[in-house]
């Protein structure tokens, strides 16, 4: 069994709002040393595979299907022994 | 002239089924069911629409889930063999989703929902869903929707214009395509597209909201006469 650690964030060069406006909130808090915040998600995945480069693979097709949308997201794939 | 009938489909967490219900089948007089999202069956509907709402809560993205409902398959099907798709607000956000239309809504740019009247300017007449309009025509119809930052790269982009596809634009009462009228943040004030063969088309902004005085404004009637124009003279 392997614990897949997935992260989707959104590409680069797309505005993230949720970030702005958490951004904005930290420099209230005067943590002006944040120059930038980008908010993504973090997705876990157990797998039942029978190699690490097999879990990987499920998890990556699982990104390209469902977990992320390529038009405006980034993803990527850790992979752990439980 | 066989009757035409119109499929509303019905996902859990759609919440504006009835009102595309009432639209086609009250307003319209149109033959008009219901497909719930585990029916298949879809060879009895002549035009399709994918309505509005949360479907399965928005959890992961909008309409990211929905698009693997039973029917979206057959749905799928149905828009390849060139027959009429139309995605309201959360439909449009499946339609992407499917990849039946091209792009991705991002959170609006003002990270707020909003529901309020907007004006859209129709900027093609070359679709069955705006043939009895103008070009150049303004419609108000409301708007409700936290994601509806309607995004694609610019290469995509100039293919949707090069190709006539955006058939909506977010503009002032006057027409102009305005900062200030573009509230979510849309590129290039896109409010609705359709596909490369012009039988899909998705909005954000909900004409089945806009049928009678009544409730502010009958201009939705407008898209939905082109529909049936376009069927009786098939």
């Amino acid at each position: 069994m392997y614990k897949a650690t997935v992260n989707v964030t959104l590409r680069k060069s797309i505005l993230d709002p949720k970030g702005k406006a958490a951004h904005h909130a930290l420099q209230n808090l005067g943590l002006n040393e944040i120059e930038n915040v980008r908010i993504g998600k973090l997705i876990k995945l157990d797998i039942d595979a029978e190699s690490p480069e097999r879990a990987k693979k499920i998890a990556e097709d699982a990104c390209n299907q469902l977990l992320a949308n390529e038009v405006m997201e980034d993803f990527t794939v850790t992979i752990d022994e439980q | 002239m066989s009757v035409k009938t119109f499929g509303v489909l019905v996902f859990p967490g759609s919440n504006c089924d009835h009102d595309a219900y009432h639209a086609m089948a009250h307003v319209m007089n149109a033959e008009t069911k219901f497909i719930w999202h585990k029916d298949t069956d879809l060879s009895d509907v002549d035009f399709l629409i994918v309505p509005g709402g949360f479907s399965y809560g928005d959890y992961l993205r909008s309409g990211a889930i929905a698009r693997f409902s039973p029917v979206m398959q057959e749905v799928t099907q149905f828009a390849m063999q060139g027959k009429p798709v139309l995605g309201i607000c959360n439909g449009f956000q499946i339609l992407l989703e499917a990849g039946l239309l091209p792009g991705a809504m991002l959170h609006n740019k003002q990270l707020r929902y909003v529901c309020k009247q907007v004006y859209l300017r129709c900027e093609t007449t070359n679709s069955l869903f705006t043939s009895n309009l103008s070009a150049g025509q303004v419609l108000q119809i409301p708007v409700a929707h936290g994601e509806g930052n309607y995004f694609t790269d610019p290469d995509r982009l100039k293919e949707l214009q090069d190709n006539d596809q955006i058939v909506f634009r977010y503009c002032n009462a006057a027409g102009e395509l305005t900062e200030e009228a573009n509230f979510n943040g849309s590129v290039d004030n896109i409010a609705g597209i359709c596909n490369k063969q012009r039988n899909v088309l998705g909005m954000m902004p909900h004409p089945e909201r806009a049928m009678e005085k009544a409730l502010g404004s009958d201009d939705g009637k407008l898209i939905f006469e082109s529909i049936l124009n376009q069927f009786a003279t098939a």
